[in-house]
């Protein structure tokens, strides 16, 4: 603090204050719509105050066929969120990590072209390669099936520059003194490098389960089959038939759902979040 | 390329533990970039059975397509005031929070959140906010201002609502990384300048802006690539693209032309023209990060 102004801590929390509400304003209007029975979106505008039909609508939603808006149970589509968003963390850390490990502890030849090609993919964002992306899955048979979900959002850059990063910065003298021991790379890599970088590890988890349930493109792309479908991308098609019957009470407690899981991740491991955050983008 | 001063000395082992990441970014990322740019000078007929060579004529047609210069016209507009809300905003929440000595903490709690939700998530929760015939918004805007909300069918007010939900969506992240740029700034220069006799509006131009630039920048890149590709979802859960094209952003006109249009040369195309905007960045963004480094 270089100097006591009053006025401008007020100022400060004023503006902190108003920054809250105005981050806070929409989810409150979405979790307070979920609360009313569908006929108070009939007339006027959205209730501000909470309504008396909790149970009814998320009961409603997780039973599934809702008024033609939805033909699969909600809790399918939570299911299908959380095994995309935990196949990918899961996928992306052992691929990303084992790659790391083979850039930074051996030298062969093509390694720094290994390299390069891994950099590349920083470059290649799935929605500038659409179509032809979609012609591989479905030449491969992948379309509709948890593998296709998942496999092609595996690789990663960010992460295997992290794990390099982290790799890099552990000392020599620790890999002398395990071979010294007698130990190989395998055990070397489970016994020491892995245990150090458990920290970096779960930070990077936090980050990529919240990549990995926000998937919007690529669960459009690769599903057709309702069974497969996620909930981030499920919400947009009972949207779309809102025009004929707005039942927001039930879309309402969908949204909810939907950013539920990531959010509490964010605020219950906020400290993990941050340095992950922060970490990967190094 | 950095190594380590031993290494192991196997053949083989950093093949099989490459093998999974590289095979991945072959099938999945490669080839797929490869088609397109080879799709790109080819032009299929109608029922997609032969395709014939056009050299750069997908190109040549693009740039003479009004539609597609309205894209990027749009593109531009979208991004740019998408970028400057979401850097503002966060800006000023993240000097606010730096002058807070105890509730910094809670407050930053409280404003982190929102990076969770998916943009397709933030498109639908202020689509339902200004629906025109019970959203609270276009409610407050006609009985005070007297103003006639409708974004389905006026192309500003369209743009207008991408523009705030794509930016909420980005605020706590921008707020994040500034609050660190602002807890790096040594606090004896700040002391220095008010014994000088600045003020804090003069501080702040003066010195904290000026060395909070590497942070700005590094966010401004950033937020450009989220603006161009990852608002996608925020464009495709409400708007669609419309009324009239006026949310259509180059990525959503390449989904568009390949899926519904079927126009494979062209969606070809314009993912190339999109990659080589996404390798600019990128460059950009490591050289930066490089200069960081040495600080």
């Amino acid at each position: 603090m270089v100097e006591n102004q009053r006025w401008l801590d007020y100022l400060a929390h004023a503006v902190l204050i108003c920054g809250v509400l105005l981050v806070a304003f929409p989810v409150y209007i979405a979790v307070i719509a979920s609360t009313h029975e569908p006929s108070a979106f009939v007339t006027g505008t959205i209730p501000l105050l909470p309504g008396a039909n909790v149970v009814d609508s998320y009961a409603g939603v997780f039973e599934g066929g809702v008024s033609s808006q939805m033909s699969v149970p909600i809790g399918v589509m939570l299911q299908n969120s959380m095994i995309m968003a935990l196949a990918i963390a899961f996928g992306k850390i052992v691929i990303s990590i084992l790659s790391a490990f083979a850039i930074v502890y051996f030298r062969f030849p093509f390694r720094v072209l290994a390299f390069w090609m891994i950099f590349i993919t920083l470059m290649l964002p799935v929605e500038v390669r659409i179509v032809p992306t979609f012609e591989v899955i479905s030449n491969l048979n992948m379309l509709n099936s948890y593998t296709g979900l998942t496999v092609p959002l595996m690789a990663s850059a960010t992460a295997t520059f992290l794990f390099r990063q982290v790799f890099l910065t552990i000392p020599d003298e620790l890999m002398e003194a395990a071979r010294i021991d007698g130990a190989g790379p395998m055990k070397f890599f489970r016994d020491i490098l892995l245990p150090m970088s458990q920290t970096n590890i779960a930070a990077l988890f936090v980050i990529l389960f919240i990549y990995g349930w926000n998937q919007y493109l690529w669960p459009i792309l690769v599903t057709t089959d309702d069974s497969y479908q996620t909930i981030v991308a499920g919400i947009k098609r009972m949207a779309d038939v809102v025009d004929s019957e707005p039942n927001w009470n039930y879309i309402m407690s969908v949204t909810v759902l939907a950013m539920l899981p990531p959010v509490l991740v964010v605020i219950f491991m906020q400290r993990l979040f941050v340095k992950g955050l922060v970490d990967s983008e190094k | 390329m950095q190594t380590k001063r031993t290494i192991f000395g196997n053949k083989g082992l950093p093949y099989l533990l490459l093998a999974p990441q590289l095979a991945v970014t072959i099938i999945f990322f490669l080839w797929p970039a490869a088609q397109a740019v080879r799709q790109s000078f080819l032009r299929e007929d109608a029922f997609g059975l032969s395709s014939s060579f056009v050299g750069l004529r997908n190109y040549t047609r693009l740039f003479d397509n009004p539609e597609y210069l309205n894209a990027i016209k749009v593109t531009v507009v979208f991004s740019i005031s998408t970028v400057v809300l979401a850097l503002g905003v966060s800006l000023i929440l993240a000097l606010a929070v730096d002058r807070m000595i105890r509730s910094g903490r809670a407050y930053t709690t409280l404003l982190v959140w929102p990076y969770a939700v998916a943009p397709a998530v933030a498109g639908i929760l202020w689509w339902f906010i200004f629906n025109p015939t019970i959203g609270i918004m276009p409610y407050i805007l006609e009985n005070l201002f007297g103003y006639d909300w409708n974004h389905s069918l006026t192309p500003n007010d369209a743009m207008i609502l991408v523009v705030v939900a794509a930016a909420w969506k980005q605020i706590s992240y921008n707020f994040l990384f500034f609050v660190a740029g602002l807890q790096s700034i040594p606090t004896s220069l700040r002391e220095a300048a008010a014994i000088d006799g600045a003020g804090p509006v003069k501080r702040f131009w003066t010195i904290t802006l000026p060395l909070l630039s590497p942070t700005t920048f590094f966010l401004l890149v950033v937020n450009v690539v989220y603006t161009l590709f990852e608002t996608f979802a925020v464009i495709d859960a409400t708007t669609e693209g419309g009324p009239a094209q006026a949310t259509n952003i180059l990525v959503y006109k390449v989904f568009r032309d390949g899926f519904v249009g079927l126009d494979f040369g062209s969606s070809a195309a314009q993912s190339v023209i999109l990659m080589g905007l996404v390798i600019v960045l990128t460059v950009i963004q490591f050289r930066f990060v490089e200069r960081r480094v040495t600080y």
